[in-house]
């Protein structure tokens, strides 16, 4: 992966774009239980698949939800975050 | 020389012993069974064979021995951490290194080099001297030394590294070393195998059989084992392992690039590393520089190499050593490190009976082979943690006590 497309600039050199993991839920605070908030902090799905990640085109700080093969390193698609994320 | 060769290679009685036991079938069952043959997991075959006296062992390799991050690292052993954990374990293992080549009767070119970690900033002082004493409690040869004495064991570095990033200080560990990474892998794995332990390369576990909470089987591509117990030993791909057994981890995967030079006469007695600048550099017996950076910075289930590496990496190497510039990379490539949010491994039991990890290797692991299948062995012969790993239990992260060994990591934070 050499370019990555930025919802909103387009096609761009992936040196400029900054990865910050999986897109993921928080469970709520106030009812979950220890074991349920330190699997949230700490564990990952760590295994190769597609994935929906949060990545950051940095120059215009534009925050989207990328889906990528992290087997291939292949982007399928590129999104601003809507409602659902 | 030419005849004697052929004669040699045409013989019927190879004169030469074979360092490992041709393949046969896999057995119907094994007392233990060992997913991973890097050093790692040749180690702890090892160990149980010759400690424990448990040689019903089958290691199940999906490429070939040492293929994996055991081939792949830059070779660099210290012991020089911030963790009393991280100290004690890596000292271990230091201790365990130098008698590894009389023990195999195969010279692993095991060479004392003395190895700098260069402070550029006044934080990086700080944390050093931390270190330093943290070591120094326990043993283990460690100072705060100031830019003269680097300039003086190496002349050729620019102490001002172009003027952008001066070296104001190091932690200077004189046990620091490296060795042939590979012949290491050759060594518990000969050995394993003289003890009885069978080696099978070509061999993918495609599932963990689990019943009433226990292991009582292992799927492979060459049919089925039962078995009691599985020692997991397999660095990046540790989370397609344990998700077989269902069990959650705090582990992720990122690309870890390295790249050597073409052989120059020797001038780099130590070994360098600069977390500011993001390089690690040592020169090999062969006269090879190999030099590493930080990992790669995203997720990637991948063994790739990228030109962005090689440029990054040059440029820094330049700020160091700026005569450099004439020297030609010859080869670059990657591994699979499976990263820790505190960066020490995750070692020993789990919520699955006789399912054990030896993982959350990241970017440290060729330094720890010995002891970790030294404590390995122990902890799967027994059935019960080792005392050198109790910090580095799964358990941790669901009890918030973390064993925090970023700040001796080599680069990468």
């Amino acid at each position: 992966m050499k370019l990555m497309n930025c919802p909103v600039n387009g096609l761009r050199p992936v040196s400029e774009f900054a990865y910050w993991g999986e897109v993921r839920k928080a469970p709520d605070p106030a009812t979950c239980s220890d074991d349920e908030w330190a699997d949230y902090v700490f564990n990952r799905n760590g295994s190769p698949g597609v994935k929906q990640e949060w990545w950051c085109h940095t120059p215009s700080n534009t925050w989207f939800i990328a889906e990528r093969d992290t087997e291939k390193d292949r982007v399928i698609a590129t999104r601003l975050p809507g409602g659902d994320a | 020389m030419p005849w004697r060769l052929l004669r040699f290679g045409l013989s019927s009685k190879h004169p030469e012993p074979r360092m490992f036991t041709a393949p046969t079938e896999l057995r119907a069952s094994y007392d233990v069974v060992i997913i991973g043959a890097g050093g790692h997991g040749l180690a702890a075959a090892y160990y149980l064979a010759r400690e424990h006296g448990i040689t019903n062992v089958a290691v199940l390799e999906k490429g070939y021995i040492g293929g994996g991050n055991t081939g792949r690292n830059t070779t660099i052993i210290r012991s020089n951490y911030l963790t009393p954990e991280g100290v004690k374990f890596y000292d271990a293992s230091v201790q365990l290194w130098q008698d590894l080549s009389e023990d195999f009767d195969l010279n692993l070119f095991y060479s004392t080099r003395g190895h700098f970690t260069l402070a550029h900033t006044d934080s990086a002082v700080r944390t050093m001297r931390w270190r330093a004493e943290v070591n120094k409690h326990y043993g283990v040869d460690s100072e705060l030394v100031g830019p003269d004495f680097v300039k003086r064991a190496c002349p050729s570095i620019d102490i001002s590294c172009n003027g952008h990033a001066p070296i104001l200080g190091a932690l200077y560990h004189a046990p620091g070393s490296i060795a042939r990474h590979d012949a290491v892998a050759w060594g518990y794995g000969r050995g394993a195998c003289q003890r009885g332990v069978e080696i099978h390369q070509q061999t993918a576990v495609t599932g963990i059989e689990v019943k009433g909470g226990k292991v009582v089987g292992v799927q492979t591509s060459r049919g089925h084992i039962a078995t009691n117990k599985v020692l997991c030993a397999v660095a990046g791909s540790t989370p397609r392992v344990t998700d077989m057994v269902g069990i959650k981890t705090p582990i992720y995967i990122h690309p870890l690039q390295a790249m050597v030079s073409e052989p120059m006469k020797p001038w780099l007695d130590h070994i360098f590393v600069s977390g500011s600048l993001h390089i690690y550099i040592s020169q090999s017996a062969r006269g090879e520089l190999v030099m590493g950076a930080s990992l790669d910075p995203y997720e990637l289930h991948s063994t790739r190499s990228t030109l962005d590496f090689t440029e990054g990496l040059s440029a820094h190497m330049l700020d160091m050593f700026p005569f450099l510039s004439n020297v030609k990379v010859n080869r670059q490539w990657s591994g699979m490190a499976d990263m820790t949010p505190d960066f020490a491994p995750v070692m020993g039991k789990t919520p699955v009976e006789g399912f054990y990890l030896d993982s959350g290797w990241g970017t440290w692991g060729f330094k720890a082979t010995p002891v970790c299948g030294k404590t390995m062995a122990w902890t799967v012969a027994k059935d019960s943690p080792h005392e050198l790993i109790t910090g580095f239990s799964l358990d941790r992260f669901r009890n918030y006590s973390l064993t925090g060994e970023k700040g001796a990591a080599s680069v990468g934070h």
